[in-house]
């Protein structure tokens, strides 16, 4: 990485007994779409509001491009940022509003004219610039909120989950035009939400919060691909968690044994022979097969359909559910509840764990 | 048929109100009205010497004066402690609101003989003062318009604070980080953000205050002296002194179409249904 834009060192803020933030590294390179991703309560908004300066941190440092910013006021830190409920001002026209930044900044009336109309333009809401905020949709607010937060070319473009207040095919439209924005642009967004789908369909990284630590951060592959742990395994897509004896192996191959059944086990991730592990299976790389088939024999518990795809959840002996996620199209077993069948894995599937 | 059920019990519910309104504010309304336009004699007589009368007219300035600076002073007063209280949330706001709302539980009487304690000429300022070796002849601090105002700004406080509380605890935080983040510095994002924000509950103390004390009688009473005479206070002597009956409804009249008036511009800048009906 370069010269990061933001660096973030160390930042721990507490409230009363419950450490909102946990001692966060973290660098945000220049031009980047990042993600903070966390369930409610991870500190994802903490972390957010001390990047922007309404939050003193307790401990930790905030440098911009080296230098350091932990004490300076939000307004001299050049960071645009777009809040939840979108915090128009309702005394102001959707012009006066964007115009805002731009007004404070003492620029020309012409060249706020100039700026707030490509603002607008920018997010195709030119039509609208003579309307109060309280004369808009949500989604439209929206897009004034961004525009607003853009009119000045801010250093960073902060959002905290932006979208989460619309409604759902609104949502997929406006997650392809902030990537566009971003693209078009080129400036680092830092983009806070609780949803997965979210983070993985725009971000070039994903930062994993988790009670005011991060958890795991890399790009939306390799999150998915190598959960680091059981809780990211978990939050990001759906998994499968298994306990396993290493019984032979070295270097990168393994042999495993889990209750009675065997396999083998590709992995970087080194292992000990004895020891026990815990593995995390995506859905979509278990194979269902008849009785004998593969390795793990269990009994179709449950099948519910999702277009596309279809998942079956199987139960073997002492209780341990798998989750398999096939293609519709598929009809070489057709699983109905009650149905014997086995269920097994290529050896580079499962991702070991560290242990918790 | 529910209907008709539902009109009759509702009937009965307003009924009870309603006859005691008519019989006792809306009959006597209208009999001041009559005793305006026929004592001493048939016509607009009364308002002819009302018109004409210096005593009248400096009666009306004053009122609209101690009201307009009351009004300005609560305001101002009453801002604060709105704002402290709906925006540094501490163990203490509880108690700040119910500071706020104690005054309404002492009669005003009280509260206006207290102030004469507090302010005469032995009172307790100006014993404190002299002790302090501040000043060498006690102030005149009541019997005048200082003290009425003194008074009369603590008596409303409440009345504009209440309002203010309600609107500003309406107001999200949210605004002025927005403000903040956008480059606007703590001052600008007050003016520019917040204070507009705040207009509706302005304006509605501002209204509640003048008009109430527009016809405000105790406290100028206590406090003035017989010095500060409010219209009010005039109409009580016109009617209890000189038993002068026509001009001190005509009078009456007068400072009804007045509060009318003042309420009817005032309709237009602020919702009244909010602000006198709806108040919590
Ligand atoms: N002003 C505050 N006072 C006390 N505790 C707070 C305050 N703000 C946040 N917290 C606590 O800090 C932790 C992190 O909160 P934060 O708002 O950052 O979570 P979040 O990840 O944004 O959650 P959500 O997805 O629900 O918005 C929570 O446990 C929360 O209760
Ligand atoms: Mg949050």
């Amino acid at each position: 990485m370069n010269e990061p834009i933001l660096s973030i060192k160390n930042a721990v803020k507490r409230y009363g007994p419950v450490n909102a933030l946990d001692g966060v590294n973290l660098d945000v390179a220049e031009g980047e779409f990042l993600t903070l991703l966390g369930p409610s309560g991870s500190g994802k908004t903490t972390l957010l509001s001390a990047i922007a300066g309404f939050i003193a941190l307790d401990e930790g440092q905030l440098a911009l491009r080296s230098a350091d910013i932990t004490g300076k006021p939000p307004e001299h830190r050049d960071f645009g940022m777009v809040f939840q409920g979108y915090a128009l001002f309702p005394t102001m026209t959707v012009r006066e509003n964007v115009g805002f930044p731009l007004k404070i900044r003492k620029r020309s009336a012409s060249e706020i004219e100039k700026r707030v109309n490509e603002a607008l333009e920018m997010v195709q809401m030119s039509a609208f610039a003579d309307r109060m905020p309280s004369q808009l949709s949500g989604g439209q607010q929206q897009r004034i909120a961004l525009a607003r937060a853009m009119s000045f070319d801010p250093q960073i473009l902060l959002l905290d989950e932006p979208l989460s207040a619309l409604d759902k095919k609104l949502r997929a439209d406006l997650q392809w035009e902030l990537k566009d924005l971003h693209q078009k642009l080129g400036v680092t967004f830092i983009y806070v939400t609780h949803d997965q789908d979210e983070a993985l369909s725009m971000s070039d990284r994903i930062v994993i919060l988790k009670d005011g630590a991060i958890q795991q951060e890399g790009d939306p592959n390799t999150l998915y691909d190598q959960p680091r742990n059981r809780f990211v395994a978990d939050f990001l897509g759906k998994s499968n968690f298994l306990e396993a004896a290493v019984v032979a192996g070295s270097g990168a191959s393994f042999q495993c044994e889990t209750k009675g059944a065997a396999f083998t086990l590709d992995t970087q991730t080194p292992c000990r022979e004895g020891e026990t592990i815990t593995l995390a299976l995506r859905p979509e790389r278990l194979r269902l097969g008849l009785p004998g088939e593969e390795f793990v024999p269990g009994t179709v518990k449950q099948v519910s359909y999702l277009g596309e795809r279809c998942q079956v959840l199987v139960t073997r002996e002492g209780g341990d559910e798998f989750l398999v996620s096939r293609p519709t199209w598929k009809t070489d077993i057709t699983p109905t509840p009650g149905l014997q069948v086995s269920i097994g894995w290529d050896a580079d599937a499962p991702v070991v764990l560290a242990p918790a | 048929m529910p209907r008709v059920n539902e009109k009759v019990s509702y009937w009965m519910l307003v009924l009870p109100a309603l006859a005691i309104m008519v019989c006792f504010y809306i009959l006597p309304v209208l009999g001041i009205w009559e005793i305006a336009f026929t004592e001493p004699e048939t016509g607009v007589g009364n308002f002819v010497k009302m018109a004409g009368s210096n005593a009248v007219k400096t009666s009306f300035v004053i009122t609209f004066r101690v009201a307009a600076i009351t009004t300005v002073g609560c305001l101002i007063l009453g801002y604060i402690v709105a704002y402290a209280i709906s925006n540094f949330a501490t163990r203490l706001t509880p108690l700040m609101v119910a500071l706020v709302i104690l005054p309404f539980w002492v009669s005003v009487l009280i509260r206006s003989f207290s102030w004469i304690v507090l302010l005469g000429r032995s009172g307790l300022v100006n014993d404190a003062l002299m002790h302090a070796e501040l000043i060498e002849r006690p102030l005149r601090l009541m019997h005048n318009e200082l003290g009425v105002l003194i008074a009369m700004i603590h008596v409303m406080l409440p009345f504009a604070v209440l309002p203010m509380l309600t609107n500003m605890r309406g107001i999200s935080g949210v605004y002025v980080q927005a403000a903040r983040s956008l480059g606007a510095s703590e001052w600008t994002s007050f003016r520019q953000v917040y204070f507009p924000q705040t207009m509706p509950g302005v304006l509605s103390g501002a209204l509640l205050v003048f008009v109430l004390s527009l016809g405000f009688f105790v406290t100028p009473a206590l406090l003035g002296g017989g010095r500060v005479l409010m219209i009010s206070e005039y109409i009580t002597y016109q009617i209890q002194e000189f038993l002068n009956w026509g001009l001190g409804s005509a009078l009456s009249v007068v400072l009804l179409v007045a509060t009318a008036l003042v309420l009817l511009i005032a309709a237009r800048f602020v919702n009244l249904r909010a602000t006198l009906l709806e108040r919590k």
